[in-house]
């Protein structure tokens, strides 16, 4: 099976490592993985602000990369950015041909816990981790794209790890983009709530599935002084 | 009051409220509990999703015939007795009220809580000419006497205050000498209040619902403050946004469902009064005289737009109790009557962009009004497009922006330029923290930027090297 992988900007430059264990993890389950070079970001930073022209350039960058090679699916590693490119028809509703090749990409398109568990079916990888775990169900990903359980479900087969709920879990963690630095203090305090609330329940990882949440938790997490690990799912799927 | 409830800054409003720590407390106290208390509420209803298709549908129905049932409710309040004006305007609005008011040579007016006269500003247009009004609904009573505190919420006006605050206002403004127990206060209000409703002379109230086939108004109150207004003074005047209309008791039976749930997490209203007409002749209380002022300021053009969905709002307030957002900053960091997602989604519909733009960034997209919302309002959605209109059709954006934006906007849009740029990125984790670098660093720390990229490494592996 042939998957194009849309590595996302933040873990194409930040966190490298949810880019790298997503290949890993993608090949060990039999996948035949493409990078395409020439794809850059999704856009959602400029149509969140309102940008919908200027976001529309790199959403045409993006579509023509990730279906160049013809590959029989597309997977990132963030429900984020797979919602950004679900979208991507409405934004192309008056120029038919962009509109059909974006069309032809929404079908083929995958968060990555949504294609292993509903796509190639499999719900446990052979991980372990040992110790209590936080899921942080990112906004865009299970409310708005509707991925809630595969995470969850892959989770649950990671031997020695222990989910634990709590309080205010499925709140957002107040990152929202550039919401993250133009409503600083807003988004400061909605994420030094969410630590709190994680802290309290204490575990010994944060685990999410979308990379600029994570981000944001880990930056606070820090701040804040707590000793609490921060990793996405793939890169807790590839642990052995 | 009127829409805007604040002169201060947009700046100002969310320093002050987010530095209001007793505010964050009481207000995210206030959301947990009523958002659990509704949670439950719903479960044992069951089929949420289906209660709340069938009631968007029903308002979705009534506004696309909106014409069509606003032409059969009048004919039949006219049947049944009642005087029925329509009010283009806020302005419009208050002087039918006023001259109804000099008619009757009245001063003294008891209310029950109704947004529209909020947003109308009538309680100053009254007091201009003389007349006092008087809330009785217990939250905006306890607004009014602490020197017209603003509401931070719809339903729940004086949800910023906790039971020692509320003490603290009647004890200074009132004399009150009891304790905080929230009945004792109760009681002691409602004391005052008995005395307002028998001396007064005209009653106002809005109206959560208009009845078109029978040309009832249907209000509902916790307290029953809607009840005794609308028995005792000789006159009474409904004030109704002009999109309030079910279309017979069937349809009325579940929007009242679902707004006792939603709004304050209860199976049903304390009260629910249902008025037809003034008072008959067999009748032994209720007004000789019912006013129905029918508003619009500003929904015919909302209903004409493609924002017609944000009319079907009936005012349960469950998105603000569920923003995240709203949780923090309080109604209070809106500025404006209705705040929260709705307050974001509404108000520059019927207000103008140019002044409430910045409202619509109170929000991180995390779409949690949708899933609430009893009438499912794409709340998220209007507010994403609100957005867009104000940076591309309004252009109401400042130009460093819309620079850093077009720059961004070309390195993402060209493959070359991206893969150059992000190859120096790393370099910015030496940068000043100044600007949006310091902004992210008030509360986080910065993450930091590889040398070597997600790509860097991919392609060393093909080659063998990884
Ligand atoms: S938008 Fe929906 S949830 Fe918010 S107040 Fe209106 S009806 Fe209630």
């Amino acid at each position: 099976m042939k998957v194009s992988f849309f590595v996302t900007c933040i873990a194409d430059n930040v966190l490298t490592n949810i880019g790298i264990k997503s290949i890993e993890l993608l090949e060990e389950l039999g996948c035949d993985v493409v990078f395409n070079p020439k794809q850059t970001c999704c856009g959602q930073p400029l149509a969140n602000t309102g940008y919908h022209k200027k976001a529309k350039k790199s959403m045409r960058v993006l579509i023509d990369a990730l279906l160049e090679d013809g590959c029989d699916y597309v997977v990132a590693p963030s429900g984020s950015c797979v919602l950004q490119v679900k979208e991507f028809p409405h934004f192309f509703r008056d120029e038919a041909g962009w509109a059909d090749k974006a069309t032809v990409l929404v079908d083929k398109t995958f968060e990555i816990t949504d294609f292993i568990v509903n796509v190639l079916k499999v719900t446990d990888v052979g991980a372990s981790l040992t110790g209590r775990a936080a899921y942080h169900p990112s906004c865009h990903m299970s409310r708005l794209l509707g991925v809630k359980e595969p995470p969850i479900l892959l989770l649950q087969h990671v031997s020695g790890l222990q989910l634990v709920p709590f309080k205010g879990q499925d709140k957002c963690c107040g990152f929202g983009g550039t919401f993250a630095v133009k409503m600083a203090d807003l988004s400061g305090a909605m994420v030094t709530e969410k630590v709190q609330n994680i802290a309290a329940a204490g575990v010994d990882y944060v685990i999410g599935a979308d990379g600029a949440c994570l981000m944001n938790i880990e930056g606070c997490i820090k701040r804040e002084g707590y000793n609490i690990r921060v990793y996405h799912v793939v890169e807790v799927l590839m642990m052995r | 009051m009127s829409i805007k409830t604040s002169d201060l800054s947009f700046k100002q409003r969310m320093r002050e409220n987010l530095s209001d720590s007793f505010k964050r407390q009481s207000i995210a106290a206030a959301q947990d509990l009523i958002n659990q208390k509704r949670q439950e509420c719903y479960d044992k209803l069951g089929d949420f999703e289906k209660w709340r298709d069938l009631a968007a549908d029903i308002r979705s129905h009534v506004l696309d015939n909106l014409d069509y049932y606003l032409e059969q409710f009048v004919s039949n309040a006219e049947r049944v007795g009642a005087t029925v004006h329509f009010a283009r305007d806020a302005a419009e609005a208050n002087a039918i009220a006023r001259e109804i008011f000099r008619k009757k040579k009245a001063t003294k007016a008891v209310k029950s809580k109704s947004m529209v006269t909020e947003e109308i500003g009538l309680n100053e247009a009254l007091e201009e000419i003389g007349v006092q009004i008087l809330e009785t609904d217990l939250g905006e009573y306890l607004l009014q006497v602490d020197n017209k505190d603003k509401p931070s919420h719809i339903v729940i006006p004086a949800l910023h205050k906790d039971r020692k605050r509320i003490r603290g206002v009647l004890a200074a403004e009132l004399g009150y000498d009891g304790d905080d127990v929230p009945e004792n206060m109760t009681k002691f209000v409602r004391g005052i209040l008995r005395q307002a409703f028998l001396s007064a002379d005209i009653a106002v109230t809005g109206c959560n619902f208009a009845i078109a086939e029978t040309g009832t108004i249907a209000l509902m109150t916790n307290e029953g403050n809607g009840r005794f207004v609308t028995s005792i003074p000789k006159t009474h005047i409904v004030f109704m946004g002009m999109e309030r209309i079910v279309p017979s008791f069937r349809e009325l039976d579940i929007m009242f469902s679902m707004l006792a749930r939603s709004g304050v997490g209860a199976r049903t209203s304390v009260y629910m009064s249902l008025i037809t007409g003034p008072k008959a002749p067999a009748d032994v209380d209720g007004p000789e005289e019912l006013h129905i002022i029918i508003v619009d300021n500003g929904r015919s053009a909302v209903l004409a737009s493609e924002f017609r969905d944000v009319l079907r709002c009936i005012r349960c307030g469950a998105c603000m109790l569920e923003c995240p957002a709203y949780r923090h900053v309080s109604g209070h960091g809106y500025g404006v009557l209705y705040p929260g997602p709705l307050g974001a989604a509404l108000v520059p519909l019927i207000a103008g962009y140019k002044e409430y733009k910045d409202i619509t960034k109170i929000c991180s997209l995390c779409g949690a009004c949708n899933d609430v919302c009893p009438v499912k309002i794409p709340l998220y959605e209007t507010i994403y497009q609100h957005r867009r209109i104000i940076v591309e059709r309004e252009k109401l954006t400042n130009r460093l922006e819309d620079a850093a934006f077009s720059v961004y906007g070309n390195i993402i849009g060209h493959s070359r330029l991206y893969r150059a740029a992000t190859r120096l990125a790393f370099l910015g984790n030496w940068a000043p923290r100044v600007s949006l670098l310091k902004e992210w660093c008030k509360s986080r720390e910065m993450p930091v930027i590889q040398k070597e990229r997600f790509r860097d490494w991919f392609a060393r592996r093909r080659r063998g090297e990884a």
